[in-house]
């Protein structure tokens, strides 16, 4: 018995020393990023590995998304003989949800889980220890570079996939089944407002883009130094990145949308 | 490891390519194209009943989009709705214009379409429609056809 309350203790009071620590962590960053600014050279190779080569993805996945919206769609609404909102329904759905959320959930399995691997085989294989024998701060050198690619990929990575998924809605909804080309996109432009659809979408997936690369770098930065710890730390990025996604999205959805 | 020539390259081009889908948001799929908020007089109306009517929603004039409703208030005196509208300043109304609110479609969103008069006068910045015909509420279509067949 006193050993389960041991155990139960130990581990409530070890996870909030490691919330402890992500939040130095990111107090840390923060500060060094402002020594990236006159390196641009390790932002451009870190946008590189981020960015580009999750650019592919995510088009590709934001142009079935919007594709399966059109058809899904299209089969309910021509129910209500109201097929002429297909372009609202896609649009809305990908700017104020899907393409933030599903471009975020893409990028942690994508470039967050290889952040961490990254970082975490770096610690693994002393190379963050050998830095700091150099006296170069492996935050600023390697870290924050890193952070503040993950922060600027994830806006434009979110506004490719609505962007290419209301492409895709287009080519299913009025090239396949027949819905009016002007209707589509007069409807879509007439009902989406700006600020409180577009700038909402953007402001949401720079939410997740701080949330997942700030998990992932912490993640690798805290993991054990082992192959199976490097292992763990990759798997709890994905699966805490996913959790805090959805999470921070229902709350900033009723932040953003409720009073309506 | 590619070099770092065409790195910078692809990153310029993903860059380049991220801005544009952001460009598209804010032109193609939201309103922003068609604000032209510094260039509009407003005007008011009163209805009985303004039904559906939404803050935005469109106001025409022969099937052609002249502005929006910007704002729905209540008069409390009176009790009829007042509603804002911002028309396109390019359009100059007569003074005995009338407003009456249509549905597009059965189902469709509810806008205000005006009817320009013949009037020599025309309507300047707050003045007040007073021909107005107010919004058909269904409910209340199908209740007058139901008491109207029960009465022969």
């Amino acid at each position: 018995m006193i050993d389960f309350f041991q155990t139960l203790g130990h581990s409530v009071l070890s996870s909030f020393a490691k919330l402890g620590r992500s939040c130095f962590f990111l107090l840390q960053i923060l500060a060094g990023i402002l020594t990236v600014i006159p390196r641009p050279r390790l932002l451009t190779k870190q946008l590189y590995s981020v960015g580009v080569l999750s650019f592919l993805i995510i088009c590709i996945s934001g142009f079935f998304v919007g594709m399966v919206l059109g058809l899904q769609g299209f089969y309910i609404l021509s129910d209500f003989g109201a097929e002429e909102t297909l372009g609202v329904m896609v649009a809305a759905s990908l700017v104020r949800e899907l393409g933030p959320v599903v471009a975020a959930l893409l990028f942690a399995g994508r470039a967050g889980s290889a952040l961490t691997a990254e970082i975490g085989l770096m610690k693994a294989t002393e190379q963050l220890s050998g830095m700091e024998m150099m006296a170069i701060d492996p935050i600023k050198r390697i870290i924050a570079p890193r952070f503040l690619a993950g922060f600027i990929s994830m806006p434009l990575l979110a506004a490719l996939f609505s962007s290419i998924g209301v492409i895709g809605g287009q080519v299913v909804g009025v090239g396949l089944l027949g819905v009016d080309d002007g209707a589509y996109w007069s409807q879509m432009q007439s009902t989406l407002d700006f600020q409180e659809d577009i700038i909402n979408g953007v402001i949401k997936s720079i939410v997740f883009g701080f949330i997942v690369s700030w998990i992932a770098l912490f993640e690798g930065y805290d993991a054990v130094p082992t192959s199976e710890g490097v292992s763990r730390a990759t798997t709890r990025t994905v699966v805490n990145s996913a959790f805090a996604i959805l999470g921070l999205d229902f709350i900033l959805t009723a932040l953003m949308f409720g009073d309506i | 490891m590619q070099n770092s020539k065409t790195q910078e390259t692809l990153v310029g081009l993903f860059v380049a390519c991220g801005i544009t889908a952001l460009f598209f948001m804010a032109m193609q799929i939201s309103n922003l194209s068609s604000f032209a908020d510094e260039n509009v007089y407003t005007i008011r109306a009163n209805f009985d009943n303004s039904g559906g009517l939404k803050v935005k929603s469109p106001i025409t004039i022969a099937g052609v989009r002249v502005g929006r409703v910007s704002e729905i208030t209540l008069d409390k005196d009176e009790f009829v709705s007042v509603v804002k509208m911002n028309i396109d300043a390019r359009y100059k109304l007569p003074a005995d214009t009338s407003a009456s609110i249509y549905t597009a479609g059965l189902l469709g969103e509810q806008y205000i379409s005006l009817d320009p008069g013949g009037s020599e006068e025309l309507l300047a910045e707050n003045d007040v429609m007073d021909i107005t015909s107010s919004a058909v509420i269904l409910e209340e279509l199908i209740g007058k056809f139901f008491t109207e067949n029960e009465s022969e």
